[in-house]
């Protein structure tokens, strides 16, 4: 599972409000590369929850990040286009778990395929 | 005997090396998960047929929502590799067999989706609103009776409910929360489905509509229908609600007018997507 896919996801809990960012625990996270595409990452950007994003790839153990949200500026910036792209596409949870940060529920991840299915008593 | 209509291969060109999809061997399989059979096949014609119009497109996110053996979407991933190498893919299944099966399928043929094991697109549907430019769906969508829904194993592979239409409504109004304002969902569906009640419901949400592929056999008469949002239809579909609200009458020409689109559409004149 990518960064992106994490920044995408919330909890799908019923009744829960503040299902986003999912935490993440991490068992085992890989690299894997992944082509530069400069104009995927401009349009991406404003999608994407920077905090979310940060403190995801911290926890996987990429330290490269701003702290601050980067305002559009930065988008010129190779060097920061290039931090943001190995954040977002190439860091993996391979295996782990999402919690959520409203319950504490774990939603295992193996072999990167997070899984989101609700029990009976969540739907 | 199986024959096709209003399908030809003309599209498939001479020598364009690029028009890969997923070669059935390399496909994985396991015993509770849906193989690769004529719908599926017939979805990737209708995104090979509408492969033009997708590069001109450039999808920035691709999502197939039922990935099953992962066929499509490798398939669709390996259509637009070259010209649209920056593409995203991402694929649910709500089989947990299903979505290892297709992250094999991947694997074999060299390309990546972000796999999630999940009911239609719940966890998304938040933060992936209006993101997605292509949707593909290949749903469960056989009439069965309706506890046979959802149930796990193979079964909710194609257990449709009642006219087959369970899931596939409960699909249509993610679809709609999901695609971009310039998304195209292509879909799979069955006469028995009632496509032409599907294609009116998705109008009045806005979306124009198009049969891209439509094939029979043996046992089924399928069509791949392409919806798109039109803004001259987003208008219509905003202005008729207040008209369905106070005047009974106003109701029955909208109707009408939309059910003789509906005929023109189905007839092929409108061809611009
Ligand atoms: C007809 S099969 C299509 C499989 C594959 N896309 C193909 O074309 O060969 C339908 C798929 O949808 C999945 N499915 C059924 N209900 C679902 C749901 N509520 N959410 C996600 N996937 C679902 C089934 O597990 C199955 O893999």
């Amino acid at each position: 599972m990518r960064l992106l896919t994490h920044n995408m996801l919330s909890s799908n809990i019923k009744g829960v409000t503040n299902g986003f960012p999912l935490r993440i625990e991490v068992e085992k996270a890989i690299e894997k590369q992944v082509d530069f595409n400069p104009d995927f990452l401009k349009n991406m950007f404003p999608k994407i929850d920077w905090k979310a994003l940060l403190d995801a790839s911290r926890t996987m153990g990429y330290a490269e990040l701003p702290d601050e949200t980067p305002d559009s500026s930065m988008l010129d910036s190779d060097e920061f286009l290039r931090k943001f792209h190995h954040a977002l596409l190439e860091l993996h949870l391979e295996e782990g778990a999402l919690v959520c940060p409203e319950t504490g529920r774990k939603f295992p991840v193996n072999k990167g395929i997070p899984n989101m299915l609700l029990h009976e008593d969540e739907v | 005997m199986r024959e096709m209509i209003h399908f030809s291969f003309s599209f498939l060109g001479s020598n364009n090396m690029s028009l890969r999809t997923a070669q059935i061997r390399l496909v994985s399989s396991h015993p509770e998960v849906y193989e690769p059979c004529d719908d599926s096949f017939a979805l990737v014609d209708a995104l090979l047929a509408d492969r033009i119009n997708l590069l001109e497109h450039r999808p920035m996110l691709c999502m197939e929502v039922g990935c099953g053996s992962g066929y499509v979407i490798t398939s669709l991933a390996l259509m637009l590799e070259q010209e649209v190498p920056w593409a995203h893919y991402i694929a649910t299944d709500i089989n947990p067999r299903a979505v290892e099966v297709t992250r094999k399928t991947l694997e074999a043929h060299g390309v990546c989706a972000e796999l999630i094991n999940t009911d239609i697109a719940s966890g998304l549907e938040k933060r992936l609103a209006g993101l997605v430019d292509v949707m593909v769906v290949n749903p469960p969508y056989v009439p069965t009776p309706e506890d046979e829904v959802g149930r796990e194993g193979i079964a909710s592979a194609w257990a449709g409910g009642e006219n087959g239409r369970s899931v596939i409504d409960k699909i249509l109004p993610i679809a709609d929360k999901l695609l971009s304002k310039t998304g195209w969902l292509y879909l799979v569906t069955l006469t028995t489905n009632d496509p032409s009640q599907i294609c009116l419901q998705m109008r009045e949400k806005g979306y124009a509509a198009r049969i891209v592929v439509q094939r029979s056999t043996e046992e089924e008469n399928l069509h791949i229908i392409k919806f798109w949002r039109d803004f001259d239809i987003q208008m219509e579909a905003k202005e008729t609600v207040p008209v369905n609200k106070t005047a009974p009458v106003g109701v029955m020409d909208t109707l009408l007018s939309q059910v003789h689109r509906l005929s023109l559409w189905i007839s092929g004149n409108n061809s611009s997507n």
